[in-house]
């Protein structure tokens, strides 16, 4: 590998993080609104939001970016830059699983608290600011830790629409050196260390978000393997 | 917008070609990952780290990198190393392998979760290790489990679109190579989008009956 090679991987690990970033940020503000949308007390803004979840959930994200790069310039002209298309078929479709973290997350939070916030007179997005959420999100972070690993495994399909990314990058190289061995192996390193480095930081939120909330901080990984089922299924629980 | 209905039925028997091969990966890797997650968790409870350590590592390394690469590397490299397969074989391989690392997880819950009494009775039955396994531990984990793999089915599904980039012609491969041929992007994909739409949603109501039936 000569360093123009090592080079053209580097901007491609770029691409990747600048993706995920981007998908990323999308995606929990998707979480977010169709998640709170999802314990809405009109029905009609429950079932918008959980056709929402069904439908992004239920198609493949890489059919959803062919759909994206393909069939929004010729059917409704909008012709995106790859970059955001690659950030809005992302993010939306991570933010279709993540809605699912958010709504869990909110549900299980005691009634007893909600019914707190009425007695004392708080409006509902206030309950919602200062009483739930504060109790909800650090539950949620052993989730969007799994989300955000899966979300940079996704960053991986922009390759096939031309994106430079690492793995476009990486057959770039394959094609250069015509021996494929060693580039992928170190591209599978590269994610592999993304993937830790997410973890640790992800790991160091939840302590911090725990102890805002006064609650101790359980063994992540442990935590990680039970909610699992939110970020890669359709429903349905691990055992 | 553009809709043409022509297009529609053109795609139509391509359509039915890719599902089944959709279907063919997905048989395939669905039992590949069932196995071999099984394998997995049981050597993750073998008493020696020796073999606990490597197994976890490299589990751990599958399930954090991207299934494109792997694929990338297994339909690359392997006929490097003189090792030649099928397109669908190597695609169906790495998907199992890939979703292997999640059901063994499945299953390594659903082994804990069989109520120790049913180990200090199999001990107190004086039962061999093996027939421990084979006649009380395992029925009852699969059994709670089985809704739980069912997901990853479904996970699955919706991962089969990218053995296109390794030359299988599965519903994604069919519709861009139609989508070429005709310059009509908008009905094909559309048609496959709601169809996956449509199987995971029945899959899974399908499913949370399974697990009423079988998860008391």
């Amino acid at each position: 590998m000569t360093s123009g090679l090592w080079e053209l991987v580097l901007r491609g690990v770029w691409t990747t993080v600048q993706l995920l970033v981007f998908g990323s940020l999308l995606a929990t503000a998707v979480s977010f609104v169709v998640g709170v949308a999802r314990t809405h007390r009109l029905w009609i803004v429950r079932f918008l939001a959980g056709f929402y979840t069904e439908v992004f959930r239920g198609t493949s994200a890489l059919v959803m970016i062919f759909w994206v790069f393909f069939v929004l310039p010729l059917a409704f002209g909008w012709q995106l830059v790859p970059m955001w298309a690659g950030t809005l078929a992302l993010g939306l479709t991570y933010g279709a699983y993540g809605s699912e973290i958010v709504r869990g997350a909110l549900n299980a939070v005691d009634p007893a608290q909600k019914e707190g916030g009425i007695a004392l007179g708080f409006t509902p997005w206030q309950r919602l600011r200062l009483i739930v959420l504060p109790q909800a999100v650090p539950e949620m972070i052993p989730s969007f830790c799994n989300l955000l690993i899966e979300l940079l495994k996704g960053t991986a399909l922009v390759s096939v629409m031309g994106m430079g990314d690492l793995t476009f990058s990486a057959n770039l190289v394959r094609l250069a050196l015509q021996q494929s061995a060693e580039i992928y192996t170190y591209v599978l390193l590269i994610y592999f260390a993304i993937a830790f480095v997410l973890t640790r930081l992800m790991r160091s939120v939840e302590k911090r978000l725990k102890a805002g909330a006064g609650k101790e901080a359980g063994t992540f990984s442990a935590e990680r393997e039970l909610k699992r089922a939110q970020t890669t299924g359709v429903g349905g629980r691990v055992a | 917008m553009k809709w043409d209905w022509n297009a529609v039925s053109d795609f139509m028997p391509e359509f039915w070609h890719g599902l089944l091969v959709t279907l063919q990966i997905l048989a395939l890797g669905s039992l590949l990952s069932f196995t071999l997650g099984l394998v997995w968790a049981l050597l993750m409870r073998t008493p020696s780290r020796w073999v606990r350590w490597p197994v976890g590592v490299v589990t751990e390394f599958v399930r954090n990198t991207p299934l494109l690469v792997q694929l990338f590397f297994l339909f690359y490299v392997l006929p490097e190393w003189g090792l030649t397969f099928s397109a669908l074989a190597t695609g169906a391989f790495a998907i199992g392998l890939h979703y292997s690392t999640y059901t063994m997880q499945v299953y390594r819950a659903g082994i804990e979760a069989v109520p120790v009494g049913q180990w200090e009775a199999a001990t107190a039955l004086n039962l061999p290790r093996r027939r421990t396994w084979t006649a009380v531990i395992l029925p009852q984990a699969i059994r709670r489990v089985i809704p739980a793999l069912g997901n990853y089915v479904i996970a699955m599904l919706k991962d089969t679109p990218m053995l296109m980039v390794i030359t299988v012609l599965e519903m994604l491969g069919r519709a861009r190579l139609f989508s070429q041929q005709h310059f009509q992007f908008t009905e094909p994909l559309t048609v496959i989008g709601v169809a996956f739409i449509l199987i995971s949603y029945l899959a899974s109501l399908l499913l949370r009956a399974l697990e009423r039936r079988l998860v008391r």
